[in-house]
């Protein structure tokens, strides 16, 4: 499957579950902030993805969880530390890090969930 | 009034799939100013009954292990509206369901008519949860309780 081709379906599979317009579901689009995404939807677009590509999806994998609570010295005075930045890196490959490593702040962790990170996660799961 | 909108089990395969029946009559408060002149069984009632199959089929898979919640409703189309004197059925088919959650293809229909169909989603909370855990059960409806139901069917 192509890139393009996993992108239109993980478009069709956003609007199905998110209830937005095919046009907002663009490859920068930031799940929370622009498709306005809660933490159930989370679960349902795992579940939406699994029966769309046929594939199955281990908890934690694509979306991980507790990224920024625990006190695994991850988090600093609201900012993510080098330590949590190597973490981040080692449980999203698919995300991208680096450019959220330039402004590290907690709430910028969300900024990593966008369309793009879907599609290049399931690129990987589907080669 | 308890929060029960669902009569009876008709099938219950435990995992896979349940029919509840709900007769709907003008005893209930709620016809009297849904519509006035007019009584119509509420959609959101409905979902509730469908949120109650099918949240109990998922609820019942795991022992009642977790604390199963409604947690969407992605997707719900009513095709026609329902009076007092019908009797609803409301199937539940499991779709998906793993550690987080589940979720369950439902039809609501009375007689051989559509009236309903969507899906539902549905969140497990642990007993221990900080934020639920110390929640009183009774306020839940999608726990053993709620198997009293389950009984009548039995019976």
């Amino acid at each position: 499957m192509t890139r393009d081709e996993i992108f239109e379906k993980v478009q069709q599979t956003l609007v199905d579950a998110l209830g937005v317009d095919d046009d907002e579901v663009t490859p920068e689009a930031t799940l929370s902030g622009d498709l306005g995404a809660e933490s159930i939807d989370y679960l349902d677009i795992v579940f939406r993805l699994e029966k769309n590509f046929g594939i199955k999806i281990p908890r934690g994998e694509l979306f991980p969880e507790n990224l920024s609570t625990g006190d695994g010295g991850f988090v600093k005075d609201g900012v993510v530390t080098p330590e949590g930045v190597a973490e981040l890196k080692k449980r999203m490959p698919h995300a991208d890090v680096d450019s959220f490593a330039a402004d590290p702040k907690v709430e910028n962790i969300q900024e990593l969930f966008t369309v793009n990170m879907i599609v290049k996660f399931l690129e990987k799961k589907l080669s | 009034m308890r929060w029960i909108w669902i009569d009876r089990f008709l099938e219950f395969e435990s995992g896979k799939r349940a029919v509840a029946v709900k007769n709907v009559t003008l005893a209930e408060e709620h016809l009297h100013d849904h519509i006035p002149g007019f009584a119509v069984m509420p959609g959101s009632l409905m979902i509730e009954g469908m949120a109650q199959t099918g949240g109990i089929l998922l609820g019942e898979k795991n022992a009642f292990r977790h604390i199963v919640i409604l947690a969407k409703v992605p997707k719900m189309t009513f095709h026609g509206y329902v009076v007092p004197g019908d009797s609803i059925h409301y199937a539940a088919t499991l779709t998906d369901e793993r550690p987080e959650g589940g979720s369950v293809e439902v039809r609501a229909t009375v007689g051989e008519t559509l009236v309903a169909e969507g899906e539902i989603m549905f969140a497990h909370i642990a007993q221990n949860d900080p934020q639920f855990g110390n929640i009183n059960q009774k306020n839940f409806v999608f726990n053993s309780g709620l198997m009293g139901v389950f009984e009548v069917g039995k019976a």
